[in-house]
């Protein structure tokens, strides 16, 4: 029992007297609403006392920083060591224009880089396919070949800096881009370090980022993860991700429930598929959480999804790495909480978001831009949005101690509530035979439409309030500056990919992706067939038509 | 004109998977008692017109939030025209700044909506200005 015989029963007491007063109180005027609730309408008391977290076992349940079950970090020391990862989601128009913002982002103190692709990329088209017409660049940076790579990663010290990139259906080629670049630069696999986002599953449930049906995909995924055991140990192979899930529309339990379970499944296919043990890859999953408007729900997910991750690890997977059981997560504040009216309201949000992904322990933050709800950001708004971060880092002083709202009545409470509700979530989706079969269902998705409806509705009824868009609303229109692509950027683009056909060995391409489609066929790990490919400059399309063509290809069915 | 169930088609064209809005309409029409046809993502602007015509729907309206809707909205126009077919409405909706509205009205969208706009509001404008088709 977390609190003595004799604490409970004096708050027993004094409750009772604070109840009789709220009465006498509502009586004279009611509260200003019926119901209050987190904004993914989760109900909430007025007040928590020691009664609401009686049942804890602190050893258990709460326990120390460095020790199981991690709920109040990874890390013995907190923040005190180091600082989380300033990293700013950057990529625009072409790589040059991407590399000179990643420069501009180290100068001003960005501590690691993270890569934003086109909608071509992403989907695993080329510049010059008719079905990237006129997205080029618009979203991210536009990359087709190895030499557009390296102009990326133009004077980016990589065996110093780490590097997200958000990439998914064609993770094997973007990362094989990132290895080739490196040995090309001298720097051996086993000394660069990063991130690639490589999680499919959440793209079946929330992204759409959709090339091949999931179980290829999720093969595809176990490739990198057994490559990178192997050859890359400084590289999360994954990063599972809950951002995008509640962008769609989640609630903070959804997120951790789906993003979660996701986890688990790619744990068992590894261990299925490749026949590693737990141990041998587990330690570098990583994981990418959304920190959303409504403060202490976030850092109650943040700090429960620590606590779920150690407990599946140790208990489900029979991990004997305390490695296996840390959750290590990159932190994005909510783009879906901004709004377009009033734009400058979106640095204040950002500011309280990136505050409880803070308090929630993240090791890495994006902060968004306060121009991000209409384009990509531009210098200044970015800065705006990076001195966030280095003044609730360097001023406020909430990294001076680990973990501080660790035995607040309220937070633990909700931490707790958080974590049953996402274990029903997890249980629920192990009955209907794990998240695949889920997806298959399309229950998650279902489910996530669901509640974007019930918000939409809410927030049309004024249940839940958007300041701008339903209170507080101005009739001055407030314009910003906007950051545009032109159409330019995609004729030089088609230009310089036609440039690089030109000179390249088409009987090295053709070959390298003969051997593509025979590791497909076979089995085998692709991650080496595509090394030497991206070396040969075959293109992202020209290697993702490989697998279009063995796996076949994903049609979004379209729920809603 | 508010007489006739209007039939509509939600589509996002091209490569963008945010499909959020576009969803949240497509229920919302449903709940209006609309017939709705929604395409998912990742949609050509030909296969939408195609879909459109054989779906006899009276309005289409497009969901993008990529950037790429000064390509995609005015290239739905034009491939519903190409197939004999100007009568169905085209509609839009995303991150679209307001100083791309003209342009896309120019290019023959009817309406735009963008982020902030109420569900009924949405509703009663189709409900006022989708025609049905002969």
């Amino acid at each position: 029992m977390y609190f003595s015989k004799e604490v409970l029963e004096s708050s027993s007491r004094m409750r009772q007297k604070w109840e009789d007063e709220v009465k006498k109180v509502i009586a004279k005027g009611p509260d200003q609403k019926p119901r209050w609730s987190t904004v993914s309408d989760l109900e909430i008391k007025r007040l928590y006392g020691p009664e609401d977290i009686q049942h804890m076992d602190f050893e258990q349940d709460i326990g120390y920083p460095g020790q199981f079950p991690f709920i109040r970090g990874n890390q013995p020391t907190g923040y005190r060591g180091k600082y989380w990862t300033f990293r700013m989601f950057s990529g625009m128009g072409n790589a040059k224009t991407t590399n000179e913002r990643w420069h501009m982002l180290l100068r001003e103190g960005q501590t690691g880089l993270s890569t934003a692709f086109d909608f071509p990329t992403l989907m695993g088209y080329d510049t010059d396919s008719p079905k990237a017409r006129g997205e080029c660049g618009k979203c991210g940076v536009a990359i087709d070949t190895l030499d557009d790579f390296m102009q990326l990663v133009d004077g980016i010290p990589m065996d110093q800096v780490t590097t997200s990139m958000t990439i998914n259906p064609p993770a094997t080629v973007l990362w094989a881009m990132y290895c080739a670049a490196a040995e090309l630069k001298g720097i051996p696999l086993t000394k660069i370090g990063g991130t690639i986002q490589n999680d499919m599953l959440k793209e079946f449930i929330a992204q759409k980022t959709l090339m091949c049906p999931p179980d290829p995909s999720v093969k595809l995924v176990s490739d990198t993860v057994e490559f990178g055991a192997k050859h890359v140990p400084r590289w999360n192979t994954i990063s599972i991700s809950g951002y995008h899930i509640r962008e769609a529309g989640a609630t903070a339990v959804q997120e951790l429930a789906f993003t979660l379970r996701d986890g688990m499944e790619y744990v068992e296919d590894v261990i299925r598929r490749k026949g590693l043990h737990v141990d041998a890859f587990a330690p570098r999953l990583s994981f990418f959480f959304n920190s959303h408007s409504d403060f202490f729900e976030e850092i109650a997910k943040l700090r429960a999804a620590r606590r779920i991750w150690a407990k599946a690890m140790r208990d489900r997977y029979k991990s004997q790495d305390q490695r296996s059981w840390w959750m290590r997560f990159h932190t994005q504040t909510a783009g879906c909480s901004l709004t377009a009216q009033q734009p400058y309201n979106n640095v204040i949000r950002t500011a309280t978001q990136a505050l409880a992904a803070v308090l929630g322990g993240t090791q890495s933050l994006h902060t968004n831009s306060l121009d991000e709800v209409l384009c990509l950001p531009s210098d200044h708004a970015v800065q705006i949005a990076l001195r966030t971060q280095q003044i609730i880092a360097e001023e406020t002083g909430v990294a001076n101690t680990i973990d501080p709202l660790a035995g607040s009545y309220f937070v633990e409470s909700l931490t707790n509530e958080l974590e049953e509700k996402a274990w029903e979530y997890i249980h629920k989706i192990d009955d209907m035979g794990g998240m695949v079969a889920a997806i298959e269902k399309g229950y998650p998705q279902l489910e996530i439409a669901d509640a974007a409806y019930h918000f939409q509705k809410q927030i049309d009824a004024g249940e839940k309030i958007m300041v701008g868009i339903n209170k507080y609303v101005s009739a001055e229109p407030s314009p910003i500056p906007l950051v545009e692509i032109d159409d330019t950027v995609e004729i030089e683009q088609i230009k310089s990919l036609e440039a690089v056909r030109r000179k390249r060995d088409d009987k090295a391409v053709k070959r390298s992706l003969e051997d593509i489609k025979n590791a497909c066929k076979k089995g085998d790990n692709v991650m080496p067939h595509c090394i030497e490919a991206v070396k040969n400059f075959a293109s992202v399309q020209e290697i993702c038509d490989v697998y279009r063509e063995v796996y076949g290809e994903y049609r979004d069915p379209g729920l809603y | 004109m508010s007489e006739h169930i209007i039939r509509v088609m939600v589509a996002k064209p091209g490569l963008d998977g945010h499909d959020r809005g576009a969803r949240v309409l497509a229920r919302c029409f449903r709940d209006a008692g609309f017939e709705v046809i929604y395409t998912g993502c990742h949609q050509t602007p030909e296969q939408i017109a195609a879909a459109a015509i054989q779906e006899d729907v009276d309005v289409v309206g497009l969901s993008c939030l990529s950037g790429a809707h000064r390509y995609l909205f005015p290239a739905v126009v034009e491939q519903l025209r190409q197939r004999g077919a100007d009568d169905i409405d085209v509609v839009g909706g995303g991150i679209i700044p307001d100083q791309d509205f003209q342009f896309l009205y120019d290019a023959g969208l009817k309406a735009l909506f963008t982020p902030g706009e109420k569900l009924d509001d949405i509703v009663e404008w189709f409900r006022q200005n989708v025609k049905k088709r002969d």
